[in-house]
């Protein structure tokens, strides 16, 4: 019986610069962040990041890591615009951008998992993703309607993050809040070797359905590689019901973001370190922020 | 009730009705005004709307906005919000940061893409809405700079695109209202431009031509859009209790 249970530097050490890279969540929501922030200490580079971005996708855009970027958009959710994504594609830094619909995405990853070259959709025809990426290409329906649609290719993952709120040590992962988004996609689209799954509890399997109905099982041993014990490893996006979002250190992160001095000044005191470096920076900040309320009060 | 309603009590309504004659569909508004719409359209005329709260689940009852006592009809994650949009099941409301004659929308970026002055969203789900189900636009702020001659990153697939893709997609395209802070209008002509359909009250023909960077087609008789009814202002009330849609509505 493989127990999987490694720690977020041992997953990175799995990874190589050029390497594909998807990431789970969606936007700000239940995202990765101890897998990304701990990629970001690391020397890795030029990666292509598959991802329904947020502050994964910004940061490792602002580390310089991105090379080729697939994405429909990069958004906080409650503050729409990702800062890093946005300095990063208006300074031309991210060199291969691929701008895809948001279901064209859905449908990359899940012809990876089926292993097939393609799957047929409308989104993107007509529309400027037609425009942006020549090499996209249609295929008419061999039946009788002979439709043109478009042809997603496969997206391929040589590496899969995502976290999840409990996992057993062998693999067997749960989401308890209200969306999967696709993080089964990522995992399916993935080579065997680099798929991982943080999570905020790891609990005996017997425990799994204790939480969750078996609905929330939907990513099982065979699916995953290495699983990292991660207690608030999404911070600061959501991760329900275990918490929301960090809404006010979000904000902090955006108010940083918009000056090169205090992005500096930020990723000193959050980044510098490992990732108990960076919890205990935050629960810091937190009563800095709240004494700081008190004496204005 | 005052002879001159309130304008963002009008847009409200204005956006409300975009869903009339729907149906049993899932209402899906992007942003408090689109929301809002949705929401009191559902509440008044269009009872069997399906109404997401913006996360994954379907609502039933008159949640207000940002309101969390929800009453759970259903669970609408993002995979199925993808499917409904392939099965057409769906109207959407987005917003859109520019907007051209023939209804192609931007929300993804101002300049050049390969390079934006500004990087805004990117395409998000619009390319797959405007292709497979009926999309809507509310625009807060009409102005040239938003209602322009060509949009610099197509995000939302207009007529003429899809007249061009033609088949399936040129004879389901199916894009209904722009509701803007001076009037509403629709593509409903010959050729798919977009015509204008009603003025708020005080707004005059200039302000939306001379706010208008191509050429609208204007009907023989312009009607004023009409402010709510004792029903639906009670129904605002009720969804929109601290009027976030006063914030909604440029002055």
């Amino acid at each position: 019986m493989r127990n999987k249970l490694i720690s977020e530097t041992q997953a990175i050490a799995s990874l190589e610069s050029g390497m594909t890279l998807g990431i789970g969540g969606w936007g700000s929501r239940r995202k990765p962040m101890s897998l990304v922030r701990a990629l970001l200490r690391s020397d890795i580079s030029d990666l292509t990041v598959v991802s329904y971005g947020g502050p994964d996708v910004g940061l490792l855009c602002a580390a310089g890591k991105v090379k080729k970027l697939v994405y429909a958009f990069v958004s906080l959710d409650s503050i729409a615009l990702e800062p890093h994504f946005r300095i990063a594609r208006q300074s031309g830094t991210i060199p291969e951008p691929v701008e895809w619909d948001e279901g064209m995405l859905q449908w990359a990853l899940f012809a990876a998992s089926l292993r097939l070259p393609f799957l047929p959709t409308r989104a993107g025809l007509g529309s400027g993703v037609m425009d942006v990426n020549p090499t996209l290409k249609t295929i008419n329906s061999p039946y009788a309607d002979a439709e043109e649609l478009l042809a997603v290719p496969a997206l391929r993952l040589d590496a899969a993050f995502v976290h999840m709120n409990r996992a057993d040590s062998r693999g067997n992962a749960q989401y308890l809040g209200p969306d999967l988004y696709f993080d089964d996609l990522f995992l399916g689209a993935c080579e065997p070797g680099r798929r991982f799954v943080s999570a905020e509890k790891i609990i005996a399997a017997q425990d799994l359905l204790k939480e969750g109905t078996f609905h929330t099982l939907k990513i099982n041993r065979s699916m995953v590689d290495g699983v990292i014990h991660a207690p608030n490893g999404a911070h600061f996006t959501t991760c329900e019901p275990d918490y929301g979002r960090d809404e006010a250190f979000q904000k902090a992160y955006v108010d940083a973001a918009r000056d090169p001095e205090t992005w500096k000044a930020f990723s000193a005191r959050f980044l510098s370190g490992d990732e108990s470096f960076y919890q205990e920076q935050v629960v810091l900040w937190r009563a800095e922020v709240k004494a700081a309320q008190e004496a204005t009060k | 009730m005052s002879d001159t309603p309130v304008l963002a009590d009008v847009i409200a309504v204005a956006c409300a009705e975009a869903w009339r004659g729907d149906g049993e569909i899932f209402a899906s508004g992007m942003g408090v005004m689109q929301m809002l719409g949705a929401r009191l359209a559902r509440a008044t005329f269009e009872p069997d709307l399906l109404i997401s709260d913006g996360e994954a689940f379907f609502i039933a009852g008159d949640l207000p906005i940002g309101g969390t006592d929800k009453v759970v009809e259903g669970w609408i994650p993002f995979r199925s919000v993808f499917d409904t949009v392939a099965g057409g099941r769906r109207h959407v409301m987005m917003g859109a940061s520019q907007i051209d004659r023939y209804g192609n929308t931007n929300i993804a970026n101002i300049g050049p893409w390969a390079k934006p002055k500004s990087q805004l969203l990117g395409v998000r789900g619009g390319p797959g809405n405007t292709v497979n189900n009926a999309t809507s636009f509310f625009i807060p702020k009409h102005q040239t700079s938003v209602f322009v001659p060509v949009v610099d990153m197509v995000s939302g697939v207009g007529y003429d695109r899809a007249k061009k893709v033609g088949g399936f997609i040129a004879q389901r395209h199916d894009l209904r209202r722009v509701i803007t802070n001076l009037g509403v209008f629709d593509f409903n002509t010959a050729d798919h431009a977009m015509r204008l359909v009603t003025l708020h009250p005080g707004v005059s023909l200039d302000d939306v031509v001379s706010n208008t960077g191509f050429e609208l087609v204007i009907p023989a008789e312009v009607l004023i859009s009409r402010g709510p009814t004792a029903q639906e202002s009670a129904a605002m009330n009720i969804i929109d209790p601290k009027g976030l849609r006063l914030r909604e509505v440029a002055s």
